[in-house]
């Protein structure tokens, strides 16, 4: 059941970015940010938390997902070590997502070269 | 007194100077699409050996250069000239193709126009006196010119429909103060044209208009009737830019329509290679004009065709700062005539 | 010719676009999004009974998912994928990790410290920027409120 609750939440998520590129003349870095940005925006006021707890890994594999991971951790953060969590918390809570992408991005470029499109 | 000029922006050139040969290299794209028999070379790949697809750009123009040269049966030494240009910053591809080859250079940056450009200059210059024998060139390669202007290759982005493919391919004319023809017989040189486009992935429509100015004006300065034509051939304006600039010609009076057509349609197949609406860059009008129409005037299939080539001259910078993209088209009358 | 009004002639060329396939275009977003979101999950369930806590689930399906959306970029599968997917293969995290990789990898001939390492977060920098500038804001907020 947690299955098919990702697909179409994360399918939905999907969409919208599909509908703002089509519809709009937002490129893709556009809508990332715009949606990390309001991945963290709608977890302060309590919007994501629910759709994440509905979608599991349709709500948090999305770039929105991100967002909520940095606003999740700072909250955290924030609880447990006051005002240095407002700068901590965020790095935390996604420094493993972060620093595989630098990681293997790195090892990638290393071992591929870019293949002309046909 | 400048004898030469008609009209307001068009020479008649007095000794008009024949293409004695032309050569064209295609990437394995273009090679696939319907001109594929008319091409001189087809590479098999996007960097025929080279280890960047900048230095595969610029091996594509010095072949083609020193090809079209042998086929005019002409030693290096006795070319006078090379104009050529293509659309990297600071025109690398041209100046680093000529750098072994020792002949005088002007480097040349029309964007997309830049062939029908050094078509222009060349052939005022031997009509003038100053050379028998010049080169015009220009290349483009869709790698180098995708990198420069929009993504990575492998980002997972979509293309709008309204975007153009780059042409991988070079193109070079030999152009000589005596032979047998095919000649250039006027040249009409445009104006830069802004209407205020600012979608980059939209160029046809922001050349459209230079390229329907160009072509009025060319008309109105030569009195030439539609009919003396056998073919008028826009650069890269592609499926959107072609149908537009025809509505604006027809919308002056004339009507192009049966013989009118563009270098970025005819070079692929949008249906079946997804190049959206058509190719574009220097090395479209280049390859095909010499590779396609060139063959075509040799054996009088065609007498007499304008090209005309188009150009979008904006940069990355002035794009990102919000500026519209100006346009401009150059204009060639080749005739088997020298009428 | 006359001169054309930049704004009447951005009207004129609008009409002449042709619309983007929306409805052909969302199916294949919503699919293949969908798709990547249900293989997430079953990595999460994956981690989860090998026994992680909550924050190393999150944490380990994020890198499993970034190595292989970098992966297939640097097969040269992701652009394929994206080309028709779009939003569906861009919006998940594995295409935070191809716009990451397509650029490291398009720049290393123009070297290690100015091409690959530089060049990686031409897309990806402006998401770290605005992500982690605003949980620092609703950090801040959140301070402030709580006091």
């Amino acid at each position: 059941m947690d299955y098919i609750r990702a697909f179409i939440v994360g399918g939905l998520i999907c969409v919208i970015g599909q509908l703002l590129m089509d519809g709009t003349k937002l490129t893709p870095a556009h809508v990332l940010v715009a949606f990390v940005t309001s991945g963290v925006i709608l977890t302060a006021i309590g919007v994501y938390e629910p759709i994440v707890n509905i979608g599991g890994a349709g709500a948090t594999v999305p770039l929105p997902g991100f967002g909520y991971s940095l606003a999740k951790g700072v909250f955290k953060a924030v609880n447990e070590d006051g005002l240095i969590g407002v700068f901590t918390g965020g790095m935390q809570a996604t420094a493993g997502g972060v620093s595989a992408a630098i990681f293997f991005g790195y090892i990638m470029s290393l071992i591929f070269n870019p293949k002309s499109k046909s | 007194m400048a004898v030469k000029k008609i009209g307001k922006q068009t020479v008649r050139l007095k000794n008009p100077p024949s293409i004695i040969s032309t050569y064209s290299i295609v990437g394995p794209k273009e090679g696939d699409g319907p001109l594929k028999e008319y091409f001189d070379f087809i590479l098999q790949d996007d960097l025929c050996g080279q280890k960047t697809w900048e230095k595969c750009e610029s091996k594509i123009l010095e072949d083609a250069i020193k090809m079209a040269i042998k086929n005019a049966q002409l030693s290096e030494k006795k070319v006078e000239y090379v104009l050529a240009g293509d659309l990297l910053n600071q025109i690398i591809s041209s100046s680093f193709a000529v750098r072994n080859l020792g002949i005088p250079y002007f480097g040349l940056y029309g964007a997309c126009s830049t062939m029908a450009e050094s078509l222009s200059l060349g052939s005022m210059l031997i009509d003038g006196g100053y050379a028998d024998y010049l080169v015009c060139a220009t290349s483009s390669h869709f790698c180098t010119a995708e990198r420069q202007f929009r993504f990575p290759l492998e980002l997972g982005n979509q293309r709008p429909p309204t975007s153009q493919w780059t042409v991988t391919g070079a193109g070079a004319a030999v152009l000589s103060s005596n032979g047998l023809g095919p000649y250039i017989t006027h040249v009409t040189t445009g104006k830069v044209v802004d209407a205020g486009i600012k979608d980059v992935n939209n160029m046809g429509a922001a050349m459209a208009p230079a390229a329907a100015d160009t072509i009025i004006q060319h008309f109105k300065d030569t009195g030439y009737r539609i009919d003396d034509y056998d073919l008028i051939i826009t650069g890269d304006l592609g499926i959107i830019g072609k149908e537009i600039a025809e509505e604006f010609i027809t919308k002056a009076g004339y009507d192009i329509s049966k013989i009118f057509t563009d270098c970025g349609i005819e070079i692929f197949d949008n249906e079946r290679q997804d190049t959206h609406a058509g190719g574009s860059g220097c090395g479209c009008s280049a390859s095909v004009f010499c590779g396609y129409i060139y063959k075509l005037l040799k054996d009088k299939t065609l007498n007499r065709v304008l090209l005309i080539s188009t150009g979008a001259l904006h940069s990355t910078t002035s794009s990102q700062q919000g500026e519209s993209i100006p346009g401009i088209a150059h204009a060639v009358t080749i005739s088997n005539t020298k009428e | 010719m006359n001169k054309i009004n930049p704004k009447e002639y951005n009207e004129y060329v609008q009409k002449k676009i042709p619309k983007p396939t929306f409805l052909k275009n969302s199916l294949w977003a919503f699919f293949i999004g969908g798709i990547i979101c249900t293989f997430g999950q079953f990595i999460i369930n994956f981690y989860k009974n090998m026994g992680l806590d909550k924050d190393g689930v999150s944490a380990a399906t994020a890198i499993t998912l970034v190595f292989l959306g970098a992966f297939f970029t640097g097969l040269g599968w992701y652009d394929k994928l994206g080309k028709r997917a779009g939003a569906g293969s861009i919006v998940p995290i594995t295409g935070f990790a191809n716009s990451i990789v397509s650029p490291a990898m398009e720049f290393k001939r123009e070297g290690f410290i100015f091409g690959v390492a530089a060049r990686m977060f031409t897309v990806a920098g402006p998401v770290l920027v605005y992500g982690y500038g605003s949980s620092v804001i609703v950090g801040l907020i959140y301070y402030l409120v709580k006091k």
